[in-house]
């Protein structure tokens, strides 16, 4: 009798620290998740609600599907143009991202050269200086090669800022496609390019989508750029830093729930990828 | 078909040599393995003749052609590597004919010798399968049919079989056996598994710090090893070698006097394999340590003069630990050995009865 009791005491006195260690991680889980989801969550409700209920407290937990306000921003003057300024400043900003970085993410897997690791730093080191710090020199240069307000230069702004990411979910997706595999496709009749083509290229292809989607959504969510370098051709983001300041509650949170939800869709499908270039998870 | 004739082919990373000069030729058809530990430079020839790696000084031929400075494809070599590579996009049937449709031939001479092939290696059934559904074996059959389907001059392999299960192992190298005598195709293969050498091989290259130390058919790098180590490397249990001094014309070993030994200048070491000794009314008196039935025969370690010593002797003969035995080695089989540089010297061709004590 006493001992059963002494065991158990035991056996509770040792799993002690391991419950308490379990409700600080998930109090801390639930805490980030708030942190997330909330504005996330009124975003959307105040979004989808009638242009009465944004103002009304508390929230209905579940929206009214009122699509007044989202319909009314749509037919905003302005609003249909940045949305595809958006979409066409992203796209480019993905084909860019995937033709410089799949070469320099191949390279920095499969072949050693010096510097390689200086290479790889130097890809980092292009997100250690503040974007406001560059956006003078940008713009004056931008002006005079003649690429301001434009399109192709905003893409090739956001393509450097989504050129790190794009460089190294790259090269660790290389990493992880077997060289023995484009060495038998050699063996077999293949040149260096034909390999390529066959055997890495199918396989990496899900992998370099998801990059291609990790700069767009960089570029789709990036407003400083945006808003400094364009005057005509603004990007949603700009258009909305700069209009919303002055328009009606309904129309802000409409244009909000537009910007975040590509963003949000397009990382939740990603988002494998995204832990392997971190390497929480390979594959 | 085609032979192969390496000549002084040397590779260096960095400062470490890979390769010293080494030389080989292959005859057309032959089945050579390259034998060695991990390190010993196996792979990287391997490497250098399918050109997946560049030799820093050297020539490689086959079939009377200078290739060192092709890429693997204009090589006519085939492949089949350690961890199989086998594409895991494309079906089997696409696998083995990948190398066909590299070459333009038309679909349907493909699929006959696609079939043809997988019927060699029985895998007929799985020709729509994907790398992800097969076994360990039966992606190693995918990648020996897809080498054999562009009826390569030579084919390589690197360790093919080493990623298998042992009862595996030994049924894929007894049809990897028959297959490759069918096809009759120069095969340079690599392991670093003696048995699968000496059972598949012609010809053995023994590898050892970058140098192939003796090239020979199996039973004669088992019988006469062209040094210390192949002798020590070859063989289980390995080789048993003893400190000899000089004596005249002979040579002392564990306190018994040779009557000849070979003249040269350096120190003598005897060489004999545990399996070449018997007992014997005369030679090596050692205290038996431990005995181990092995089955069919029974291994002996003994303590002669300080040294250990191994003998596989038959099972009947009632040996116990503590006991001292006499062994003699068999007429033909002992062997003096440079202690210094580790080369063969001579046999000892004659049983020489021991004399003195």
């Amino acid at each position: 009798m006493t001992s059963l009791a002494t065991t158990e005491a035991e056996a509770s006195a040792r799993a002690e620290p391991r419950s308490s260690g379990r409700l600080v991680m998930a109090s801390a889980v639930i805490v980030l998740v708030a942190w997330v989801l909330v504005p996330i969550y009124l975003l959307v409700v105040n979004a989808l609600g009638s242009v009465a209920a944004v103002t009304a407290w508390p929230k209905a937990l579940v929206p009214e599907f009122d699509l007044a306000s989202l319909a009314f921003f749509a037919n905003y003057a302005g609003v249909p143009r940045a949305l595809l300024n958006s979409f066409l400043v992203a796209g480019l900003t993905m084909v860019l991202s995937i033709g410089l970085g799949a070469p320099a993410g191949y390279a920095l897997a499969r072949f050693r050269f010096p510097g390689a690791n200086l290479f790889r730093l130097a890809v980092l080191m292009t997100r250690a200086f503040p974007l406001p710090l560059l956006a003078l020199p940008l713009t004056v240069l931008f002006i005079r090669v003649g690429l301001d307000d434009t399109i192709i230069g905003l893409a090739l702004v956001h393509t450097t800022l989504a050129m790190p990411f794009a460089v190294l979910i790259m090269a660790s997706l290389f990493m992880s496609i077997p060289e023995e595999l484009e060495e038998a496709a050699w063996t077999l009749g293949c040149s260096r390019l034909s390999a390529f083509r066959k055997v890495v290229l199918p396989l990496a292809l899900p992998g370099i989508a998801a990059a291609g989607i990790f700069a767009f959504v960089i570029s789709w969510n990036e407003v400083f750029a945006a808003a400094v370098l364009t005057i005509e051709n603004k990007t949603l983001t700009a258009f909305l830093l700069q209009s919303l300041d002055v328009s009606p509650l309904p129309l802000k949170f409409a244009g909000g729930a537009v910007l975040i939800v590509p963003a949000l869709l397009f990382l939740f499908a990603v988002r494998k990828y995204l832990f392997s270039l971190w390497g929480i998870a390979n594959r | 078909m085609a032979d192969i004739d390496i000549r002084q082919v040397a590779k260096r990373f960095g400062s470490h040599q890979a390769l010293h000069a080494v030389d080989l030729t292959v005859a057309d058809g032959e089945f050579v393995v390259l034998l060695g530990a991990s390190g010993s430079g196996k792979t990287t020839l391997l490497r250098i003749i399918a050109g997946l790696e560049t030799a820093s000084e050297g020539t490689v031929s086959i079939g009377g052609r200078r290739v060192d400075g092709l890429p693997p494809r204009r090589r006519g070599i085939a492949m089949v590597f350690q961890n199989y590579a086998v594409f895991p996009h494309m079906t089997v049937f696409d696998n083995i004919g990948f190398g066909l449709a590299m070459q333009k031939i038309p679909a349907a001479e493909i699929e006959r010798k696609v079939r043809r092939v997988a019927g060699m290696l029985h895998i007929e059934e799985l020709l729509k399968r994907y790398s992800g559904q097969l076994s360990g074996g039966q992606r190693q059959r995918v990648a020996v049919a897809r080498a054999l389907a562009v009826e390569p001059a030579v084919l390589l392999m690197d360790e093919p079989l080493s990623n298998l299960d042992a009862l595996l192992r030994l049924e894929m190298r007894a049809e990897l056996k028959g297959v490759l005598q069918e096809s009759r195709t120069t095969t340079i293969y690599v392991t670093h598994d003696q048995v699968e050498a000496m059972s598949l091989a012609d010809r053995i290259a023994v590898m050892h710090e970058g140098r192939i130390v003796q090239a020979a058919p199996a039973p004669e790098v088992y019988h006469h090893p062209a040094t210390r180590f192949v002798g020590s490397f070859i063989g289980n249990p390995p080789m048993n070698f003893l400190p000899a001094s000089r004596e005249g014309q002979g040579a002392r070993v564990a306190g018994h006097l040779f009557r000849h030994a070979p003249a040269s200048d350096g120190a003598l070491a005897f060489g004999i394999r545990p399996e070449d000794l018997a007992p014997a009314g005369e030679g090596f008196a050692g205290r038996v340590k431990v005995v181990e039935p092995l089955g069919p025969h029974q291994l002996v370690t003994m303590d002669l003069a300080g040294h250990l010593f191994r003998a596989v002797l038959d099972n009947d003969l009632a040996v116990r630990p503590g006991e001292t035995l006499v062994l003699a080695p068999r007429p033909g089989r002992a062997r003096w050995f440079d202690a210094d540089s580790g080369a063969s010297l001579a046999e000892i061709t004659q049983p020489e009865p021991v004399t003195g004590a």
